[in-house]
């Protein structure tokens, strides 16, 4: 079976910085693939690449047997990836119910004269959407918040809405953007717990940078660490997490002044 | 404070959100209906003007509030709007077809600009738009055979099935008829606010990187904005023509572009009710300005003459509205509203705007 994503020595460059270099990799469906690295690595440049906001110099992007790279930005979400930001980006001055609506924007089928209008068909697509909204909001407890403006919310509930909003796209590759960053300890669990629900109830891919490594072993299946835009390890989280080069990537190696000290 | 149980996604869908709420609009529908049998047509002129300024300001809120792109040129779209109508009347066409194509056709004009300046941002789109405007007013000079240049047109007498529309003849029939085309454009616009359109406008106000995310096709929602946005521009356009009973290129200056935009921000962006408190302000202010002048004058006995005295007020208006209102008329009015549905819990800093957080992967 081919994979679901495929990164094919794809290489980026920013002027003379080369922010992803050569990078291959493969998503599995049904997985839940985690991208770790140090600050700057090039994570989020994956993310961004696969959104098609950034065009790469050299390599292939295939989706589902899709080249991605043939597809202008907005088509990426109808092809069926979702993602969240690591800054969060809401529509901020709409409510929460407005947010998660624009992200049954893919499967909008009423023309637009049709919607100025309002006609009956227009009325029975909208309870639809809401319908399917209801289920996301139901599955991630934002049933408080239905109305409120995201402007006035709370971090945490935003990054939760992100995801919500996001789901609502019904994907079937989800991209989460440092899922957990900036959330407490219970907040990070609960982000466990759905990502869990969400590879196994509604068999959703799942591709995610994380720097919490508690999480990143407890969810996910395969890791993907990166460093300077490059591959530097690629199995289990344990493996990843032990891995030589990792620990140099992260920790640095001790010189030998400091062996001759130890 | 009032509770709204919802028993069904329709709560969220239709216009009302309860029986209370329909009743008052309704309520003011009906007193808006009777209101040439209760005023002088002095009056009811004035009220007209003020409906046809909502419409202008429902078209521009359309494009600034909802989908946050500025405009400096609508004035060009309410001369397409007024001179498409009334060219088309002269040529023989009905009101009836004449009216709903000048909507059409400054529509067309308006995704025909939005082509090539919805790459632009902000104050760049500003710039690119107040061009338009100025241009428009050198083209109704240029285009003389047609548009009979300084001279100016003279608007026909509206005829729909034999009954004769006229702004100083029938001023009650006239009001009806600007009624009408308001109420159908609050209707239209409540539909665009409810619908997948109005949400992938509101996306692309507040983020257009996670609205491309989402799969909004950024450029096309931006000319679908621009275009319904001078449709309801160029209507509003047409019954100015028709109210003002002749005009010329001085009529859609660019002086007017500001005041359209100047008038939502006064009465609130993104909302309708916006448009129509500003529309109150912009369509009232000269009269209110000459009345209080005539009165202090007598007081006086003598002849009070301050040129420029309605702009100085506008400007003053506005900057009072940005240092202390930034949300608007319709703001203030909320705030008021939440004051005594909430008594005696409301707190001064609940409509406070949040810092918003860190935006370092802005990608523009």
């Amino acid at each position: 079976m081919s994979p679901l994503l495929e990164f094919r020595d794809v290489t980026l460059r920013f002027g003379g910085v080369v922010a992803v270099n050569k990078v291959s990799f493969s998503v599995e469906e049904g997985e839940v693939f985690a991208l770790v690295g140090p600050n700057g690595a090039g994570k989020s440049t994956v993310f961004n690449l696969i959104s098609r906001f950034y065009e790469p110099a050299e390599g292939e992007i295939i989706f589902a047997g899709e080249d991605l790279l043939r597809h202008p930005p907005h088509d990426i979400a109808r092809l069926g990836i979702a993602r969240t930001f690591q800054n969060i980006e809401l529509f901020e001055q709409a409510t929460v119910l407005q947010n998660l609506l624009v992200g049954r924007h893919r499967h909008r089928k009423t023309r637009a004269w049709s919607e100025v209008l309002f006609t009956p068909a227009a009325r029975e697509e909208e309870r639809r959407h809401r319908e399917a909204v209801e289920k996301v909001i139901d599955f991630l407890d934002l049933q408080a918040y239905r109305e409120k403006y995201i402007a006035g919310l709370p971090y945490g509930v935003r990054k939760v809405v992100e995801m919500g909003r996001a789901l609502a796209i019904e994907p079937r590759l989800l991209l989460l953007d440092e899922p957990a960053s900036g959330l407490s300890v219970e907040e990070t669990q609960d982000v466990a717990f759905w990502v869990e629900d969400i590879k196994k109830q509604m068999g959703v891919t799942v591709l995610m940078v994380e720097h919490d490594m508690h999480l990143v072993s407890a969810v996910s299946d395969r890791v993907l660490a990166l460093a300077d835009g490059k591959t530097l390890a690629l199995g289990t989280p344990h493996e990843v997490q032990n891995h030589p080069k990792v620990i140099e990537a992260y920790i640095g190696v001790a010189d030998e002044s400091e062996k001759v000290l130890a | 404070m009032r509770t709204v149980f919802k028993t069904s996604y329709d709560a969220d869908i239709d216009y009302f959100r309860h029986g209370m709420h329909a009743f008052w609009y309704l309520a003011l529908l009906l007193i808006m209906i009777v209101l040439p049998f209760l005023m002088s047509p002095f009056a009811i002129g004035e009220v007209t003007n003020v409906l046809i300024w909502s419409i202008a300001g429902m078209g521009i809120m359309l494009l600034v509030g909802q989908t946050g792109q500025a405009s400096l040129g609508h004035a060009a779209f309410l001369a397409v709007g007024c001179y498409a109508n009334v060219l088309l009347q002269n040529a023989g066409l009905p009101f009836i077809l004449s009216f709903p194509l000048a909507g059409v056709i400054a529509g067309l004009a308006g995704v025909a600009l939005a082509i090539p300046t919805t790459r632009l941002h902000g104050i760049y789109l500003a710039i690119a738009t107040l061009a338009v405007s100025i241009l428009a007013d050198d083209l109704i000079v240029v285009a003389e055979p047609l548009t009979g240049g300084i001279n100016g047109l003279l608007a026909p007498t509206i005829e729909i099935f034999g009954l004769p529309f006229d702004r100083y003849g029938t001023p009650g029939r006239f009001y009806w008829l600007v009624l009408l085309v308001t109420v159908l454009v609050v209707l239209a616009y409540r539909n665009i606010q409810r619908s997948p359109l109005g949400r992938s406008f509101a996306a692309v106000r507040d983020s257009e990187i996670s609205a491309q995310a989402m799969g909004v096709n950024i450029a096309r929602t931006k000319a679908v904005a621009f275009g319904l946005s001078t449709a309801i521009t160029g209507l509003a356009g047409a019954l100015m023509g028709h109210f003002a009973g002749i005009f010329n290129n001085e009529t859609f200056t660019i002086i007017i572009s500001i005041q359209l935009l100047l008038m939502i921000v006064i009465g609130g962006l993104g909302s309708i009710h916006g448009a129509f408190f500003g529309a109150i302000i912009v369509a009232l202010l000269p009269q209110t300005i000459s009345t209080l002048r005539d009165g202090l004058g007598d007081i006086l006995g003598t002849t009070i003459r301050v040129p420029g005295m309605e702009s100085a007020a506008f400007g003053a208006i506005l900057i009072l509205f940005i240092l202390f209102e930034p949300m608007g008329i319709y703001g203030r009015w909320i705030k008021i509203r939440t004051y005594f549905q909430l008594f005696p819990f409301y707190r001064k800093d609940m409509f406070r705007r949040q810092k918003s957080y860190l935006k370092t992967e802005r990608m523009r």
